[in-house]
Formats: C-alpha cells, structure tokens, sequence
C-alpha cells in the first residue's frame, strides 16, 4: 500500500525511515517526539523539505532524485488531526462536504449518508462546530476525511486528545471503516492499547528510524526493552461465552481461560494486551481467590537484576506472557527456566481499550 | 441665530468629495492591503523585511514627505504619472484620484497591520486540512483564510475609511486645496481657520467628521459582530 523511503533535517532531528504496509490498519507507533507526525506530514506533502520517495496504492508522490512533488490538494489523501481542525466559520454538514465537493463525480466512492451511518453523526448535521464535544468534533473530523473517498486515510494521534470514554466511543468507529468501508488506514499512536486493537501491522518508530516492523504481536513484543514500564503481552482467544447476568466475558485459551471485563462483540478478534505489571505468578492456583484467570506455562527467561524482575512464562499453547515481580518473590518461589507456574491475571486489571469489540 | 447649524453648499461639497475620496480610496486599496498582508504573514520570500518597511512607512514618515514623493512619482511629469496618463488616460495631480490615491497610501499601513495580525491568528494546519481535502492553494486562501481572517478586513477597512477621512498633510501635499475637486474636510477646516470668521464654519464640519466617525466605528462592530454570530472565529 505505502511504500515510504524518505529523511528530514531538522535542527535537533533527523528522520530517516523506510518501511512498507499492506491494506487494512498499520500503526506508525513509538514514543513522543520519534518522527511519527512528521512521517504523515510528508506522505500528506505538507512538508515540503523532504528527500526520498514515496508511493501510495502504487502511485508515486515524492521522488526527490526525479524533482517530483504532488502538491497536498492532488495527492488524495485523507488526514485526521490529533486536534480535528474543523472549520470554525463552517457548520457541521458543510465541513463534512468541504472535500467531498473538490473530489472529481467519478471518484466519489463514499457517499454522506453511509458516511453519517458508520460515524452516528447524522443528529449532528445542523450543529456550529463550535457546540460539539471533543468526540463529536473528531468524528465530524473523520468523516470530513472520509468523504473525499481517499486511497489512503491518514490519523495523527486522533484519540490522544480525548478521555477515555470519549477514546471508546470513537474506537468501533475506526474498526468500522477499516472493516466495512475498506479503506487502508495510517494510524499514529502511541497508546499501546489502541494499537494492540486496531492494527493489523505495526510500524515502529524511535528518534526517526524504524525500529521494528511487521504484525503487532511479534513489533509490540520489541518493546520491553524499550517502553519500561509499559511491557505488554498478547494473548489470542480461542472463543468467547459471554455471561450477561454477571457482565462479563469468558475467553478460551489452551492455557486456561481468561475472564474479561465486559461482553464482547460476535465475530470480533479476541485478542487481549495484558501488561506485565497487572501478572502475578504463582506454582499453584490459590485456593477461593478472587482471580479469575490462572494461565498454566512454564518459565522461560528472567530479565533484570533489580527490586523487579520480568519473567518469560511460555503458556500452554506456545504464546508467552510476561510478568513483573519481585526478585524477593522470584526467589521465595524459587522460580527458574523450566519451572512450571501459573500466571495470574485481576479481570479488574485488564484494559478495555485493549479488547476489540468489548463493551460494557 | 437659527442657521448656525446649516451646513453651507460648499460644506456639504466637502462633505461629499471627502466620502467619495475615502470611499474610494478604501475599496481601491482593500484587496491590494488583503495580498500584501497574506505575503507579509504567510509568505517567506526574499525582500520581505523590504516590503514590511515600504508598507508600514507611511505610517512613521511626516505626511508631507509622502505627499511630496507622491507628487514626484504621480505628478504629471513623475514616473508613474506620465506613463498612466499616457497608457490609461488616468491622471492624479491635483484631481480628486489624487486625493483618494494620497488617503489609500496613508491608510494602507493600518489596513494591512489589522488584516494581517488578523491571517497570522489562523491556525496554519486549517489551511493545510483544507489542502488535504483537496483544495487548491488559491481556494484554501478564498474558502478558509479569506472567511476566517473577516473581522480583520472588515476592521482595517474601517480604520483606513477613518484615517482617509481625516488625511490631510500628503493631500494638501500632493493635490493641494481646491474646493470641489480635492478640498476635503479636514482642508476645508484647515482654510475655515486661515480666514477671519471662519470659526462656525470649522465647529460645523469638526461636527460632521466626528459623527462620520463614530458611525463608521459603531458599523464596524456591529459588522464583526455579525460575523462572529454567523460562525466567524472567536
């Protein structure tokens, strides 16, 4: 889909990446300050200093060794600020209309009313911009970008503005149009969570280099040496038994089940982000404990030499979960490679962010 | 005693050369002080500080040094005089054109400083969604920076209707003082008080500049104020 190979000086930075991405969701993720903006600012053309090339859907739109630029209004690209940049002199419906009247009849693929439909925008139509909520203002955002039919939508940090009721009201909207409406999507973030759920591949960026690349349990698995403090690990759910009466979610795994918080959607990817830091570890399931989920493996590695250490538990189906304890408990339970153990996980602890399709 | 407030007919010609010549000059000199300031507050080019400094002179210089340089550039026998009257026909010295090309010089720096201050206020990523979305660079400046910089305009425009009311030292410079032709109000005060008896005259059209004034001020709030209802920025 996007083929990018491109640098930028700037005093004090300098991006020099180069990546590639298939359709569906990619995640330009890494920490603040990395060149995450600055690579949708030159895909988008708006930064004029660049060198390199870059092609979209196979079309080049930058190629500084042939003086080529396509100017930002030829390059069909939709982009979503993390700040929605709604025009403030407009109202709602001609917002959304605003790219959607410059895009050529023949290749107007979206239309107002689906736009409106996946997006719960239609009772907003008539409103000032000036009277919508932050939510409201991103979705109007969105489907302003949508409308324009784009080969490519582009979203800085769209939720990073929002709290996060606001950030779950809107995240089944963007799998809505990566899903129903088929639109590669470029989503910049680096919340983990919502990476974790939307991204079907993961670009990872650090001080203006691609650190790692590819789909996101294999990149996000990168970044315990990276993110202290944020180590997470992903676990794919074989099924899901919702149990209404008690508002929560049952998720098969080989190496037990896992209690979720909340019911999850049909048909969604049952896959779930737990963080290091929220895995007890222990040799046996505790008696009458509030736990709910007991994941059995057997350890692989222990990492670090300090108060706290991160072990490797290789769960009974292969995947691998981590954990953050003490060396003190490490030690009492005189855990070491090749010691089976039971990896113990709050229901309470488990983000929902980090779950498709779970709702309350 | 009852007349005393009767404006004279060659008051009231005054009074309507200086509207014209103020009017004129403000409509004349608005989209031309609408580029320079979008070049001033969006472009990076060379020689800006340059223009900045020719624009915003005017303002620093002594009238009458404005008025004698407009006189050497667009008298009949300066530069730019000759060759207008030549290829238009378009001649400044001592016509009223005159006088209005004298105001829309004087008027152009506080146009321009309001219009601008106004364009540098936009949030440039508003312009560049709007390139994203497909318009061109000439229709993101007509269909976002024009609208959104409004209050700005309509308040320079006002500014610059005022102080082209009021021009009186590159006028008188320029064009000088001929009653119906370049006498505006400010000159017509000017010989009221040159000559014995003149006083009522003077009060009388002082009278009238203030409440032009302060009716062009009053419609200039309410204007923006229209404009900010309708959905203009904050």
């Amino acid at each position: 889909m996007i083929t990018f190979n491109a640098s930028l000086q700037r005093p004090g930075f300098t991006l020099d990446a180069g990546f590639e991405t298939k359709a569906g969701l990619t995640a330009l993720f890494g920490p603040s300050g990395c060149g995450k903006s600055t690579v949708i600012r030159l895909i988008a053309g708006l930064e004029r200093k660049g060198r390199g090339r870059i092609t979209v859907g196979g079309r080049v739109l930058m190629d500084s060794a042939h003086r080529l630029m396509v100017p930002p209004h030829k390059r069909r690209l939709g982009l979503v600020f993390q700040d929605a940049q709604l025009f403030p002199h407009l109202d709602v419906k001609a917002n959304l209309l605003f790219g959607h009247a410059l895009t050529p009849p023949a290749e107007r693929k979206v239309g107002l009313d689906a736009v409106l439909a996946v997006l719960g925008i239609e009772h907003l139509l008539a409103r000032d911009v000036g009277s919508l909520s932050g939510g409201e203002r991103q979705r109007v955002a969105i489907g302003r970008a949508v409308l324009t039919s784009p080969h490519l939508l582009m979203m800085d940090e769209p939720l990073a503005a929002l709290d996060s009721a606001r950030k779950e009201e809107i995240l089944p909207f963007i799998e809505r149009l990566r899903d129903e409406m088929g639109i590669p999507i470029l989503y910049v973030s680096h919340a983990v969570e919502e990476v974790a759920r939307l991204a079907s591949q993961v670009v990872m960026l650090r001080e203006g280099r691609v650190v790692a690349s590819g789909p996101p349990a294999a990149t996000l698995g990168v970044l315990h040496a990276e993110h202290q403090g944020d180590i997470i690990s992903f676990l794919q759910g074989t099924s899901a038994t919702p149990n209404p009466d008690y508002g929560v979610t049952r998720l098969g795994h080989p190496a037990g089940d896992i209690t979720l918080p909340g019911l999850i959607d049909a048909g969604a990817g049952l896959r779930v982000v737990i963080h290091a830091r929220n895995v007890a570890l222990a040799r046996e399931i505790p008696p009458r404990t509030s736990l709910r989920t007991a994941l059995a493996g057997v350890v692989e590695r222990v990492e670090g030499e300090g108060a706290i250490v991160l072990v490797s538990l290789r769960l009974k189906g292969g995947e691998v979960l981590r954990a953050s304890i003490t060396r003190l408990a490490l030690d009492d339970l005189e855990l070491s490679p090749g010691v089976p153990a039971y990896a113990l996980v709050k229901t309470a602890a488990i983000d929902r962010g980090g779950v498709q399709g779970l709702r309350a | 005693m009852t007349d005393w407030f009767a404006l004279t007919p060659d008051e009231w010609v005054a009074i309507r050369l200086s509207l014209k010549v103020a009017g004129v000059a403000t409509l004349a000199v608005l989209p031309l002080g609408i580029v320079l300031a979008y070049a001033l507050a969006r472009g990076r080019f060379r020689g800006k500080a340059l223009l900045d400094g020719l624009v915003y002179l005017p303002l620093v210089l002594p009238p009458v040094v404005t008025g004698y340089a407009l006189l050497v550039l667009f008298g009949r026998k300066g530069v730019i005089g000759a060759f207008l009257e030549d290829a238009f026909g378009l001649v400044f010295s001592f016509r009223w054109t005159g006088a209005a090309l004298a105001c829309a010089v004087m008027g152009l720096p506080l146009l321009v400083r309001a219009v601008r201050l106004s364009i540098e206020a936009i949030d440039t990523r508003l312009e560049e969604a709007a390139g994203t979305l497909g318009a061109s660079p000439l229709r993101v400046f007509f269909t976002v920076t024009l609208p959104l910089a409004l209050p700005g305009i309509l308040a320079g425009a006002v500014l610059c209707f005022a102080k082209a009311l009021g021009e009186f030292g590159a006028t008188i410079t320029f064009v000088s003082n001929i009653p119906g032709e370049t006498q505006t109000i400010p000159a017509a005060i000017y010989n009221y008080t040159q000559a014995p008896g003149g006083d009522a005259g003077a009060l009388r059209l002082s009278l009238v500049s203030i409440a032009i004034a302060l009716c062009a001020l009053i419609a200039s709030e309410a204007l923006a104020r229209r404009t900010r209802r309708s959905g203009g920025p904050e």
